[in-house]
């Protein structure tokens, strides 16, 4: 299992070099005026500014010139004040948001986190729970059923779910509204009083005993998660059934129906644990798959996560930004593989052992 | 005991193995390529899904007649009734503008009156019409993606797998890095970066789904060479001294190439659904292009009011959500037909 590990990390710094590199190779579309973006402020105006801007930040060096400074960003010689360096997490200024990109990211993505973390509990729970039922009743009621759903599930695009849910519970039974907080509530987190110690609403909520905000943020936040998981559902339900299948056919299961033990037992204690063994990586997968996943389910609930923040610079065709959010989420996924492919050889024993 | 001796009577074998009748198609398919093409053709699934592509194809080619374009030279704008803002409900009368009146409304309506009928949205862009030329873009996209992510998909994944070691573990990282990026993030970003360049069209958004959708063929493709490269055949033509490219192109991968070609041919589901998602965000297409995403986005300032304004989400909804489950339940069926434990049964 060690070599395994040691060549999985060994393989983390090809692939941060290589996002960098696409992403490097997207900026060479814009303009350099476009790519000042990434050192200054003010957009340059008239042609001295642009020059000395070309000539300051080496907009004009040869390619390898650029990528090290971009990575490492510029020395001011006077006042020795480092601009740019995405590798100190420096990812320019946003213009549609009016700050600096990292600035946006670190305000927006406590949101996202929030969100995809209390996603992830349904979609596993319930995912597996169908799954087993499936596979258990092969063919039965609740497996075609299953079948039909994951069909379904799988043809409706998450925006158009998003909109439909929307209709109903928001526009007609005015149950669940879009957004982050209502008003009323928005008011007492602005307040000095709530501390923030987590940045995550519903946990800061809790900490600061104010139950009325909790339950207030989990009501905006129920119809995303609905509309984050009926996909990964359908997906889960899928492996988990075929999984299952295969370790129902085993001769340990047969074993334990021939000797006497009772039907729950024999599919929950022996074969069910064992089945998990692809459902635990899926599960590792569904953080990464939520996390990509946030950029339409945001912008059609409001939610102010960086998926809406990414969408709505795109909009407005601010690339600086949306580069500066597929950078971090390209270091998040990478590490969150990494954590996954490890897990996945700590558990099965037949990476393990070998 | 007695001992049988060769009696050189085959009956009983000739009755294990009834003789079949063997198509010029199977013949040409081969047994397994021809096992999967009837398969296809039999389950119940793959007939539904089956009818609503032949549906949506008909729809697509009669789009002129179902809902004529004012301009015939520029039919993928959708037509406005007037400028404001509040959507008119379906079967509301055409005020500013009408488009010619199309054949079938006369007979069955008895009215030369042309109306929305599925109304119209934000704006005043009338909902039936671009769901209908829709369709068309829908397929028009849908297949560019898909055969260009197709033929990338496949030269990557052969060279790939052909020449192995550490081209092949450089090529095979690259495309660990393209599946790095959560795809419709990096859709997004593709095609923002490339609008100033092209402008609002359509490029923009395809060109981007192409960047970041050819990497699951050549990861399935580059399985299928890597087993068929070991055949006997392929020994033979390399010990006689052909050339690589030729053994490459004639002999690897016409033998390989079956299940990845039948895989994106029912692709174009999931690419319309993600040149969608991009319209939808607002990247691409300029405003009021007949496609289902921007149709849905208009939707977007009226959330508040749906419970009014259903069909201004229900309707491209609908299509859209149809279309998908069409190359959906084929999809299905096929994964099943390709599933190794089912090999052997018709």
């Amino acid at each position: 299992m060690a070599t395994y590990i040691i060549r999985r990390l060994l393989l983390v710094p090809v692939l941060l070099f290589g996002v960098t590199i696409l992403i490097f190779g997207m900026l060479q579309f814009l303009t350099p005026v476009e790519r000042s973006a990434l050192y200054v402020r003010e957009i340059p105006k008239n042609e001295r500014q642009i020059n000395s801007i070309i000539l300051r930040y080496g907009l004009d060096q040869p390619l390898y010139v650029q990528y090290w400074r971009w990575l490492t960003g510029t020395k001011d010689q006077l006042t020795g004040e480092r601009n740019g360096g995405i590798l100190f997490g420096d990812f320019g200024w946003s213009r549609t948001g009016s700050q600096p990109v990292a600035n946006l990211i670190r305000t927006r993505f406590p949101n996202t986190l929030d969100l995809t973390l209390w996603a992830l509990g349904p979609v596993i729970l319930v995912g597996i729970w169908l799954g087993v039922q499936a596979a258990v009743h092969h063919n039965g009621f609740i497996d075609q059923a299953g079948r039909m759903f994951s069909i379904i599930g799988t043809s409706f695009p998450t925006f158009v779910f998003g909109l439909l849910v929307l209709m109903i519970f928001y526009a007609n039974l005015q149950w669940f509204p879009p957004g982050r907080l209502s008003t009323a509530m928005t008011v007492v987190v602005r307040a000095a009083s709530f501390k923030s110690y987590t940045s995550l609403l519903t946990i800061d909520s809790l900490l600061n005993g104010r139950f009325d905000v909790f339950i207030d943020a989990l009501r905006h936040m129920i119809l995303p998660i609905l509309t984050l998981s009926y996909l990964s559902w359908a997906v889960f339900l899928r492996v988990t059934r075929s999984s299952m299948l295969e370790t129902l056919r085993q001769e340990y299961v047969t074993t334990a129906r021939a000797k006497g033990l009772p039907e729950r037992d024999v599919i929950y204690k022996h074969a069910r644990p064992n089945a998990m063994i692809p459902v635990i990586t899926l599960a590792g997968f569904t953080v990464v798959g939520l996390m990509g996943g946030v950029v339409i389910t945001e912008t059609v609930f409001d939610y102010p996560g960086i998926g809406k923040a990414a969408a709505e610079a795109a909009q407005q065709l601010d690339v600086i930004t949306v580069l500066g959010f597929a950078l971090f989420n390209g270091f998040i996924l990478i590490i969150a593989n990494l954590v996954v492919d490890i897990l996945y050889a700590v558990i099965d024993p037949r990476v393990r052992l070998s | 005991m007695a001992q049988t001796a060769p009696t050189g009577d085959n009956t009983l074998l000739t009755e294990a193995i009834p003789m079949r009748k063997i198509g010029r198609l199977e013949r040409f398919l081969g047994p397994e390529n021809h096992r999967v093409l009837v398969g296809l053709f039999k389950t119940p699934a793959s007939i539904v899904g089956f009818s609503l592509i032949l549906f949506f194809v008909v729809v697509a080619l009669a789009a002129p007649w179902i809902a004529p374009p004012i301009n015939p030279n520029d039919p993928y704008r959708i037509p406005r009734d007037g400028f404001r803002s509040v959507p008119q409900p379906m079967g509301s009368e055409w005020k500013v503008r009408q488009p010619p009146l199309p054949f079938w409304w006369e007979p069955i309506m008895g009215t030369d009156q042309w109306v929305h009928l599925f109304g119209t949205s934000e704006g005043q862009y009338d909902v039936f019409y671009g769901v209908v030329w829709g369709v068309r873009t829908a397929f028009k996209t849908g297949m560019i993606v898909v055969i260009s992510t197709f033929l990338i998909g496949i030269t990557v994944g052969s060279v790939s797998a052909y020449y192995g070691g550490a081209v092949d573990n450089f090529i095979m990282r690259i495309v660990d890095v393209f599946l790095t990026l959560p795809f419709i993030l990096a859709a997004l970003i593709m095609a923002a970066v490339l609008t100033p360049k092209i402008g609002r069209s359509l490029v923009p958004s395809i060109l981007a789904l192409i960047t970041f959708g050819w990497m699951g063929y050549a990861r399935i493709i580059r399985g299928d060479i890597l087993s068929t490269k070991e055949r006997d055949y392929v020994m033979a033509a390399r010990v006689i001294g052909v050339k690589d490219s030729r053994i490459l192109f004639r002999h690897i991968l016409p033998n390989a190439i079956f299940p990845t070609l039948v895989l994106a041919s029912l692709a174009i589901g999931d690419v319309v659904l993600g040149f969608a998602a991009l319209s939808f965000l607002g990247v691409g297409t300029e405003v009021g292009y007949a496609d289902w995403g921007q149709v849905l986005s208009f939707a977007r300032n009226w959330i508040i009011s749906l419970d009014q304004y259903w069909y201004i989400v229900v309707w491209p909804g609908l299509t859209l959500v149809l279309f998908v489950m069409g190359w959906n339940l084929l999809g299905d069926a096929l994964r099943d037909i390709l599933d190794p434990r089912m090999r052997g049964k018709s």
